[in-house]
């Protein structure tokens, strides 16, 4: 075993197990490992108190290789593993990783409860569009017609947005990045882990075996300027080389319109401005894809809410305020009689 | 007026008897469970022993009058040990003909039935599939059957709190138990203030509830009833002093689970998901917060399974419940509670199928899934509740299992005991043993799968505790340092010694006993789970007719307990009675090769003495 005692200051390496990470080479995952055991550094986390949950999926082999406490459980199941371990032990800083399979398809439904129970936990979704570990099938977030080895003829049902998901079933904070933006990813992380509930952070994660290139449509250096905007609470939604695109909402549609500044007469002044705490919003930006509008990334909503797993306890605290319970005068409640 | 109008004074003519069952039937509405459990409170009260068997049906609000709407409870009480709610029927009270069409059969050649007449309408008539009233023909000729416009009688005994007839009416559930409670020579005290206590915010319906009660007592004694129905006098039972309580199977349960969390010093992580007949469970503990425990109602049975390891996990104690189609959506969770070795708790408060089968009907079908339900080699402890109270002990004995071995324990009880209730001698906690778990601390050589030379156990780390940060999972563990390992001499040894450890647990558990009769002998009838009551009644009597019969009854269905074996080798037969169509039985066999024989029934009603009586007969007698 890799024992740490933290002495002062722990790096990023600190954060890594003695175990061998078996991602394909290239793989987006070693990316987002890096990201986020340098960002648990820089957050100067305490191992002994940080733990990994995760389901089944290429993404769910994270636990092992971060040197906190991890528990490695079953398909689609972590949110509500994650569920008990807070319930437990509401101090436990707590992430849950999955890819889309995991988290949309056989553990959609927990994903969905614990969002909207707000479950202080980090839920972090890798999401590659398609199944990896099971070589190659569609996944719940494929785009319609893609060919895999169960739909040789291209897929035929519609996929799930994650984030509009996630915002649809009433979650408080949703964000979003890419494997291979590691200083922006690294900034989400952070937010993610500040923010009280379930933080919700969908990662387009590259699938280098099975789905190769599938977001490069909006990652490539060539076309990230233009098909990207990260967006910032308080600031315009500012996009392309030199910031010379933006968003303006078009009030009679109900819709967000890409503009370019200085034509028709478009100022600054005319662009929307982020509120994060708006979530019909934060929904049209989660709805916005490319090649006519740009993907929305960075924290597209976030608000304070009551957690769970706090809610639950201070129910428990409540009713202790008169004393804790005894369990002599429980079990002689209710109608009790005497043999003489 | 006082509250208790006429006088409860002993009516020197009363016949003594031994014991009675009677039932009240009616409607979904009518209020029957109210009315049998203030009878199971007052005799209680008075001394009698008693064994209580409520019956509802599936359905929350069915069709007024309607045979699937009736809801029974019935209780046998006496002034012997009370085993069983009672084969056959002393007195059935039915409130409606859908009452009467629908519990008859179990009334008794001879036996009383009093019957609201003036619900007996012709649309009631109808909507039981009566073409004539029964109450008017010769149908009914071999009861002794009492007419009583009871609907009349308590809307004019109400009729002074001004309550609308359709109010008044909710009252006749307690005239019907005035007129029981002065068959029976029973005080109407406790009664009168339970309505007093409950409708403390409404006097004028507790009013109205009083006065149908005293209606109903006072029309006992002055319209000339005792010719018709007799009175009678059920003397005080011998029974053990001490303070009682009336305890159903899922108040014992929820008590134990309590009461065993004390003695391991863990907290409690409830995690369920509604299901009849086992949400009771969730609905006690769910109180039970100013004790600390949590109770979480996930959103379906694989989240309540898996929540409960995530809190086992991280250092409490999860316990799951379900009933059996809610188990088999939990099983892969247990699954990994085995493969990562962490203690968990699963209540199966078995009940009839396959599938959704008769949810309201009790069953022992699990025994194969609690076994043998998972995939691959899946050893788990399994014990089994008998009696309405055995749940407390069975539930505490569940956390040791459990938390001294690193295991998920599954417990096996059902329908019929988590709804009955019986007496119960209130038991002293601090009596109780304590097995406090000890959490692993100690970094020194440590790895989270090296054993417990003993008992195989694995060391529980809580997550926060300093430099003992590791990972598990349910991809296969490298023998001790926990790690994933595909080796497959590892794999080997891994499935050896997770068998060893729960075989191994027979050595801490009670050898078997006979419950009834001797070791050796021409029969065993063995048993486990709910069938206890019957079956040590029926042994009992045979051995009182001079039959060589004795009783074993298993708590501990898996491991075995270590002599039963040779146990089983010193009968000339063995006869296996479950309500299943031969699970223990196939297990016995499987084990140790002895020629059990099987009595199985699954009509969604417990034994009753009378035919396990028959079924010993026919075996002594060819």
């Amino acid at each position: 075993m890799n024992v740490q005692s933290p002495p002062g200051k722990l790096k990023a390496r600190d954060f890594a197990t003695d175990q061998e990470v078996r991602w394909c080479p290239g793989c987006g995952d070693y990316a987002i490992l890096k990201a986020v055991q340098n960002t648990l550094a820089e957050l100067e986390a305490d191992p002994k108190n940080t733990v990994f949950v995760s389901g089944i999926g290429c993404a769910a082999r994270f636990p092992y290789y971060m040197e906190t406490y991890g528990f490695h459980t079953i398909h689609g199941r972590s949110p509500a593993v994650a569920t008990g371990v807070k319930l437990s032990n509401p101090k436990l800083d707590v992430w849950v990783v999955g890819g889309d399979g995991d988290m949309l398809s056989i553990g959609g439904n927990h994903t969905m409860h614990a969002i909207r129970r707000n479950i202080d936990v980090q839920l972090l979704l890798f999401n590659n569009q398609i199944y990896g570990l099971t070589k190659g099938q569609y996944s719940p977030t494929s785009k319609i017609g893609t060919r895999s080895p169960s739909t040789p003829m291209g897929s035929i049902d519609n996929p799930v947005s994650a984030a509009q998901f996630a915002l649809g079933v009433g979650g408080t904070f949703i964000s979003r990045s890419t494997d291979i933006l590691v200083k922006h990813l690294s900034s989400v992380l952070k937010r993610a882990h500040g923010h009280r509930g379930t933080s919700f952070v969908e990662i387009f994660q590259n699938c280098i075996v099975y789905n190769d290139g599938v977001f490069k449509h909006f990652t490539e250096k060539s076309v990230q300027d233009e098909m990207q905007i990260h967006v910032e609470h308080g600031q315009p939604l500012l996009f392309g080389k030199d910031k010379s695109k933006g968003l303006v909402l078009n009030m009679e549609e109900m819709r967000l319109e890409a503009v370019t500044l200085g034509e028709d007469g478009i100022t600054e002044a005319d662009i929307a401005v982020h509120d994060e705490t708006n979530r019909s919003l934060a929904t049209m930006l989660a709805q916005m894809d490319p090649p006519i509008m740009p993907v929305a990334l960075g924290v597209l909503y976030c608000e304070s809410a009551p957690t769970y797993d706090s809610s639950v306890h201070a129910q428990i605290e409540h009713a202790r305020k008169d004393g804790e319970g005894d369990l002599t005068k429980l079990l002689h409640g209710g109608q009790t009689w005497t043999v003489e | 007026m006082s509250e208790v109008a006429a006088i409860d004074r002993p009516n020197e003519n009363r016949q003594e008897i031994e014991s009675a069952v009677v039932r009240f039937a009616g409607d979904s509405g009518d209020g029957m469970q109210l009315t049998g459990s203030h009878f199971t409170m007052t005799a209680a009260i008075e001394g009698n022993d008693l064994s209580t068997f409520p019956d509802f049906p599936a359905e929350i609000r069915a069709p007024a009058g309607t045979t699937f709407g009736v809801s029974a409870f019935q209780i046998n009480f006496g002034a012997r040990k009370i085993m069983t709610s009672g084969d056959q029927l002393d007195v059935l009270v039915v409130m409606n003909p859908a009452a009467l069409i629908t519990n008859l059969a179990d009334v008794k050649p001879g036996g009383i039935v009093i019957a609201d007449s003036g619900a007996f309408t012709d649309r009631n008539l109808t909507k039981a599939g009566y073409t004539e009233s029964p109450l008017e023909n010769d149908s009914l000729e071999g009861y002794r059957l009492v007419k009583i416009d009871m609907s009349r009688l308590t809307v004019e005994a109400v009729k002074e709190f001004g309550l609308s007839n359709k109010e008044g009416l909710r009252s006749k559930n307690m005239w019907a138990l005035g007129l029981i409670y002065w068959m029976y020579g029973r005080k109407r005290q406790a009664s009168v203030d339970w309505l007093k206590t409950k409708f403390a915010k409404m006097p004028e319906i507790a009013n109205a509830n009083i006065a149908a009660l005293n209606a109903g007592h006072a029309f006992g004694e002055t319209a000339e009833m005792p010719a018709e129905l007799g009175t009678f006098e059920v003397e005080r039972a011998q029974i053990e002093p001490g303070v009682y309580r009336t305890i159903t199977g899922a108040e014992s349960v929820s008590f134990g689970l309590l009461a065993g969390s004390q003695l391991a010093g863990l907290n409690i992580s409830f995690c369920s998901y509604p299901i009849t007949p086992a949400s009771a469970l969730l609905h006690h503990l769910a109180r039970m917060k100013n004790f600390g425990v949590v109770t979480f109602q996930a959103e379906d049975e694989i989240a309540a399974a898996t929540a409960a390891l995530g809190a086992s996990y991280a250092g409490s104690l999860g316990i799951t419940s379900s009933s059996g189609p809610g188990i088999a959506l939990k099983m892969e969770a247990i699954g990994l509670a085995i493969g990562t070795e962490l203690p968990m708790v699963i209540v199966n408060s078995q009940r009839a199928g396959p599938s959704t089968g008769l949810p309201t009907k009790t069953e022992q079908s699990d025994l194969y899934q609690a076994v043998f339900g998972r995939n691959a080699d899946a050893p788990m402890p399994v014990i089994s509740v008998s009696t309405p109270s055995d749940g407390y002990d069975v539930a505490i004995e569940a956390i040791r299992i459990a938390t001294k071995y690193m295991t998920p324990v599954m417990v096996l009880t059902d329908g019929y005991i988590t709804n009955a209730s019986e007496p119960w001698l209130i038991p002293n906690p601090s009596t109780y043993e304590r097995f406090d778990v000890e959490f692993r601390t100690d970094p020194e050589n440590f790895h989270p799968f090296l054993r417990d030379d003993k008992t195989l156990a694995r060391p529980w780390v809580k997550p926060g505790t300093p430099e003992l940060m590791h990972r598990i999972g349910g991809i296969e563990r490298s023998y001790d340092t926990g790690h994933i390992s595909y080796d497959p001499d590892n794999h080997q040894k891994m499935t050896d010694v997770r068998a060893a450890k729960i075989n191994g647990i027979a050595d801490d558990i009670p050898e078997q006993e006979v419950e009834a009769g001797a070791a050796g002998g021409k029969l065993a009838v063995v048993g486990w789970g709910s069938t206890y009551g019957p079956i040590n009644r029926a042994v009992n009597n045979m051995r009182d007719d001079g039959y060589d019969v004795s009783q074993i009854h298993l708590r501990y269905i898996w491991p075995l307990p270590r002599n039963l074996e040779e146990l089983l080798k010193t009968y000339d037969q063995v006869l296996v009675a479950e309500m299943n169509t031969g699970q223990l039985r196939t297990l016995l066999r499987a084990e140790y090769l002895v020629p059990a024989e099987g009595l199985n029934k699954v009509n969604g009603k417990p034994f009753l003495i009378g035919e396990l009586e028959d079924a010993i007969r026919i075996r002594l007698e060819k």
